[in-house]
């Protein structure tokens, strides 16, 4: 049953990603796409706690640096999603979590990921934007993510929801 | 996930309320009975997060110069060749779908492509049709400019505008240069090629020319090799048709086949000046009754083609349009 979780949350990502570099390219808004791992690292977060996140999101983040258009530091988004991942995975409720509290996650999130990803650049020297950019872009990735919200996390949870050991 | 709100138990000794989230940590889904459970969560959390930390920082600093030296690139050229497949696979099939979009303004571009090139199109040809036509106007000038220069004489350019029909037995055109083009009745019309008529009448803007070919008109011929002098009738045909009819003065002599005739010339040059071709001998007969030769001349000129013509006027004479002098220079 562990190995079936660890292998869904990864085939989540693995479609997350796929759909990142290859399917909403196609559909972008100034080149900014909707940040579907860091939605499935949150939705993660959100019914598995911090420590799943987050090394789910490092896995993710692993993935999103190594994937074939990356060509930044490796380890940039690792570090920027274990950060969301434990982040959001604070804001886990014993309750099934409200609309609102989701979306405020997911845009915290959105926010910290792409900010802490924007920042590890500036700390390392490697390619970004200037400032003025830097911020459009981290808000308008912010209103992807949370546009995006609605269509994803649900079902994400749902189906990691089901997986849990506890009701397993 | 569970579907109530379950009481979370206070932990009297060792946590005091006013902890905030992010320091306290992790909160279990569903709390065990005692604290050890906790406490043993919580460490295990903060060790995992230490741990992805670190291996964060040690990706980013055995990466920190990405390029072909990087150990990561191994791993790089292998996440390459297994998502490589699966990208191109899923834009392949998203691109139809995506390219609906552009479809329709495509299809508008490419409309105001094939209007616009066709546009191109049509003008090109009629360039291209109408390129014969300017090269002949062009040699036709050149002719005529060349006429000029041989013959000494000033010529008014002036284009066939109409031809008398057949039906009036009489071998007429108009030409688009009269009297205020410097155009008089009686003055010689010729072209490149040799002798065309004369003028007959003019209005201010337009002439009409009697055709050599005309049975009415007679023209005073010079045989150019032994300079025997005679009259040319016209038989009334065009193009290949129209020839002349030679009696000399001197019956006693016949024109050779192949001989040039030209003009005889007049008094004053009307109204034909003197030294303009006018055909060749193709045919001689001996009239035998009348005792007299007929020679049978083909004009230089194709009557049936007559476009650029020059009127023969005095030098210097006042025109509308620009007059080719002797010298080859336009007016």
């Amino acid at each position: 049953m562990r190995s079936l979780r660890v292998l869904a949350a990864g085939g989540l990502v693995l479609v997350a990603l796929v759909l990142q570099v290859a399917l909403f390219p196609h559909l972008v808004w100034q080149g900014i796409v909707p940040n579907f791992c860091l939605l499935v690292v949150v939705a993660a977060a959100l019914v598995r706690g911090p420590a799943f996140a987050a090394a789910l999101g490092f896995f993710a983040g692993l993935l999103l640096d190594l994937a074939p258009p990356a060509d930044h530091v490796a380890g940039r988004w690792a570090l920027a999603l274990v950060v969301v991942g434990y982040v959001a995975g604070l804001m886990r409720q014993d309750t099934r979590p409200s609309a609102t509290t989701v979306v405020a996650t997911v845009a915290a999130s959105s926010f910290i990921g792409t900010s802490v990803y924007a920042l590890s650049g500036v700390v390392l020297g490697d390619a970004v934007a200037g400032s003025g950019d830097l911020v459009r872009i981290v808000l308008v990735s912010l209103l992807w993510d949370v546009l995006l919200t609605p269509l994803v996390l649900p079902g994400v949870m749902r189906l990691l929801t089901r997986l849990e050991p506890a009701s397993a | 996930m569970p579907s109530s709100r379950r009481p979370f138990p206070r932990l009297p000794r060792d946590r005091p309320a006013r902890v905030s989230r992010l320091l306290r940590g992790y909160r279990p889904l569903r709390p065990g009975p005692d604290s050890i459970d906790q406490r043993a969560d919580r460490s295990r959390l903060r060790s995992r997060m230490v741990a992805l930390v670190l291996a964060c920082l040690t990706l980013m600093t055995l990466d920190h110069h990405p390029g072909a030296h990087s150990p990561l690139e191994p791993a790089r050229r292998a996440m390459g060749s297994m998502f490589g497949p699966v990208e191109s696979a899923t834009s392949q099939a998203v691109r139809p779908v995506t390219a609906v979009g552009s479809w329709f303004t495509t299809r508008r571009s490419m409309q105001h492509d094939i209007a616009s090139l066709q546009a191109q199109n049509s003008r090109l040809r009629a360039q291209n049709a109408t390129d014969g036509y300017a090269r002949n106007q062009l040699a036709e000038y050149q002719g005529l400019t060349s006429t000029a220069g041989t013959l000494g004489q000033a010529l008014v350019p002036a284009h066939v505008v109409a031809y008398g029909p057949a039906q009036s037995f009489s071998r007429t055109v108009t030409v688009d240069a009269g009297s205020e083009a410097g155009v008089r009745p009686d003055q010689t019309v010729l072209n490149a090629d040799g002798l065309v008529g004369r003028v007959l009448r003019v209005t201010p803007t337009t002439a009409t020319v009697l055709l050599i070919v005309d049975t009415e008109s007679v023209v005073g011929g010079r045989v150019g090799t032994d300079m025997k002098v005679g009259f040319l009738r016209g038989q009334g045909g065009l193009g290949d048709h129209g020839s002349l009819d030679l009696e000399l003065v001197d019956q006693s002599t016949a024109p050779t086949k192949g001989d040039t005739i030209v003009t005889w010339g007049s008094q004053g040059g009307a109204p034909y000046v003197s030294g303009v071709p006018i055909g060749r001998v193709t045919a001689v007969y001996a009239s035998l009754r009348e005792s007299s030769q007929r020679a049978v001349i083909q004009p230089f000129v194709d009557f049936g083609a007559l476009d650029l013509v020059g009127i023969v006027v005095p030098s210097g004479t006042q025109s509308d349009r620009g007059v080719i002098e002797a010298d080859g220079s336009l007016r």
